[in-house]
């Protein structure tokens, strides 16, 4: 079922108070999709993943999931979050299975076992470290299958070892489970290893919609795989590719 | 099994030591007695005490004073304490009930609720419910406060995510709001069991005809210092024993907390 949109948004504007934060943006996302958003710091990513979340309310425009408008919490998606936000009163177990209701546990150790912590269901969060509480995260945010997984600079603070095993994790996940993934991160190169296109964020605008044809997985020495990433890093500085590219030949 | 056995040995030590300085007061406490020292009618040899407490035993009073005072204790917890963490929780959830309530209990609060000993006289003259009346007030505030504070800085962004993950109404509650207040929670009770003590002792020596307190007064009037003695050391030991059993409630409720572990 990879035809036709997850989600979609119609001139969705975003205002706090008297800042804009979102200026009119229409996006739509094909289902089983993986897009990326980068952006400088503030200028309005994480507040579109919230608004897809339904966690804020758009000022402006309207969100559309499955072809309805979402009124209130998106429910066929969940986020995960940049600091995890694992509940540090419940086992591993039952943080994953959390707001889950019936036989839950089986599903849940399975999703243990797929990211590899399996032997650490019964252990309090406090003992993991960053990149451990991360996967116990995504199990969670992966248990009640949606259809949406929102990722809200997920690996931001995990060191750079971590980040790659988490990429591949997330993208071994995404290719087995078949949802819409919306990540949103500030490092270009994760936004390219992942996402089969790269949205930029500037001034609360959509500026660069640019697909990323590179066969999975992604080898990040490869040729093409750095000139995208750099000319995007590139747009994200507001440097000018040609300009530079003239300086250097002339 | 060597590590464990060296951790029990830590432990039973550590125990010891907590008990050493208590045990050194009193034998020379004692010492201090037997040579002349401590006159009788400032102190008597902790030995008289305890023959005091015998002779009260067997006479079945000693046992029937100390079901007294601790049922009067917990009763008077259970009220106030309930009636405090109700409070709590209804302010610190909503914001209505928080302009409606706070600043009475705020004001309530500052009166220290042994002056109102002679109004509760008048109210109860020192019938049971005085003195129940008075634990349960002085238990109640500490741990309003406490569940109060607990339940306002409950994490907003934990709260976030449990939205996410499709918790509302009671099952947030259930599952974020109550363990997350709990630490704080359980400081105010381990400090209303102090209060809780300390109102009931002041309640029975004032106006009562039963409990620890009115056995150490009525001791007083006949000169009996091992009995007035006896009862100090009484309030101190049901004071430990109630400090211990919250404590052994905070290990259990707090083991996921790194500060428990």
């Amino acid at each position: 079922m990879k035809d036709g949109n997850s989600f979609e948004l119609q001139e969705v504007a975003k205002s706090f108070g008297e800042h804009d934060v979102l200026k009119g943006v229409d996006l739509s996302f094909k289902k089983g999709e993986f897009v990326a958003v980068v952006g400088k710091s503030g200028c309005g990513k994480s507040t579109l993943l919230r608004l897809v979340a339904g966690l804020d309310k758009p000022t402006g425009g309207k969100v559309f999931v499955n072809g309805k408008p979402l009124n209130g919490l998106n429910k066929s998606s969940r986020m995960m979050f940049q600091d995890g936000r694992l509940f540090p009163w419940k086992k591993i177990l039952q943080n994953v299975g959390v707001g889950l209701n019936g036989n839950w546990k089986h599903e849940a150790m399975e999703l243990l076992e797929q990211v590899g912590l399996a032997d650490r269901a019964h252990e309090w969060p406090s003992v993991l470290s960053g990149g451990q509480k991360q996967r116990v995260a995504l199990a969670r945010a992966l248990v009640n299958q949606p259809d949406i997984l929102l990722l809200d600079e997920p690996l931001g603070a995990l060191d750079a070892l971590t980040r790659v095993e988490m990429q591949r994790l997330i993208e071994e996940l995404w290719r087995k489970r078949d949802f819409t993934a919306l990540l949103v991160t500030h490092d270009v190169e994760e936004a390219v290893t992942l996402a089969d296109r790269v949205l930029l964020i500037e001034e609360g605008k959509v500026v660069m919609n640019k697909e990323i044809n590179l066969p999975r997985p992604r080898q990040k020495d490869h040729l093409q795989f750095v000139s995208i990433t750099s000319q995007i890093l590139n747009r994200v500085m507001q440097v000018d590719v040609v300009m530079e590219n003239m300086a250097i030949n002339g | 099994m060597k590590m464990q056995e060296k951790l029990n040995k830590k432990l039973n030590n550590s125990y010891f030591i907590s008990w050493l300085v208590p045990l050194i007061l009193l034998v020379t406490w004692q010492m201090l007695s037997l040579w002349g020292v401590l006159s009788e009618r400032i102190l008597p040899a902790p030995t008289e005490v305890l023959q005091a407490g015998a002779a009260l035993l067997e006479t079945g009073d000693l046992a029937e004073y100390i079901g007294i005072s601790a049922k009067r204790a917990f009763i008077g917890f259970l009220i106030g304490g309930i009636i405090g963490f109700v409070l709590g929780l209804l302010n610190g959830i909503s914001n209505i009930a928080e302009t409606l309530f706070d600043t009475s209990l705020q004001m309530l609060r500052n009166i220290p609720h042994l002056a109102l000993i002679p109004l509760v006289i008048l109210w109860f003259g020192i019938e049971e419910e005085a003195k129940i009346f008075l634990v349960a007030l002085g238990v109640l505030f500490p741990i309003y406060l406490n569940t109060f504070h607990g339940v306002k800085s409950v994490d907003k962004d934990l709260i976030e995510a449990a939205r996410v993950y499709g918790l509302h109404g009671f099952s947030l509650f259930w599952n974020v709001i109550l363990p997350a207040a709990l630490p704080s929670i359980l400081v105010g009770i381990r400090f209303s069991l102090g209060i809780m003590w300390v109102t009931l002792i002041v309640a029975e020596t004032i106006s009562a005809n039963s409990g620890i307190g009115y056995m150490a007064m009525n001791a007083r009037e006949f000169m009996r210092m091992d009995v007035v003695v006896l009862s100090i050391l009484l309030y101190a030991l049901l004071g430990k024993i109630s400090d211990v059993f919250a404590k052994i409630v905070e290990k259990r409720c707090l083991k996921w907390h790194p500060s428990y572990q």
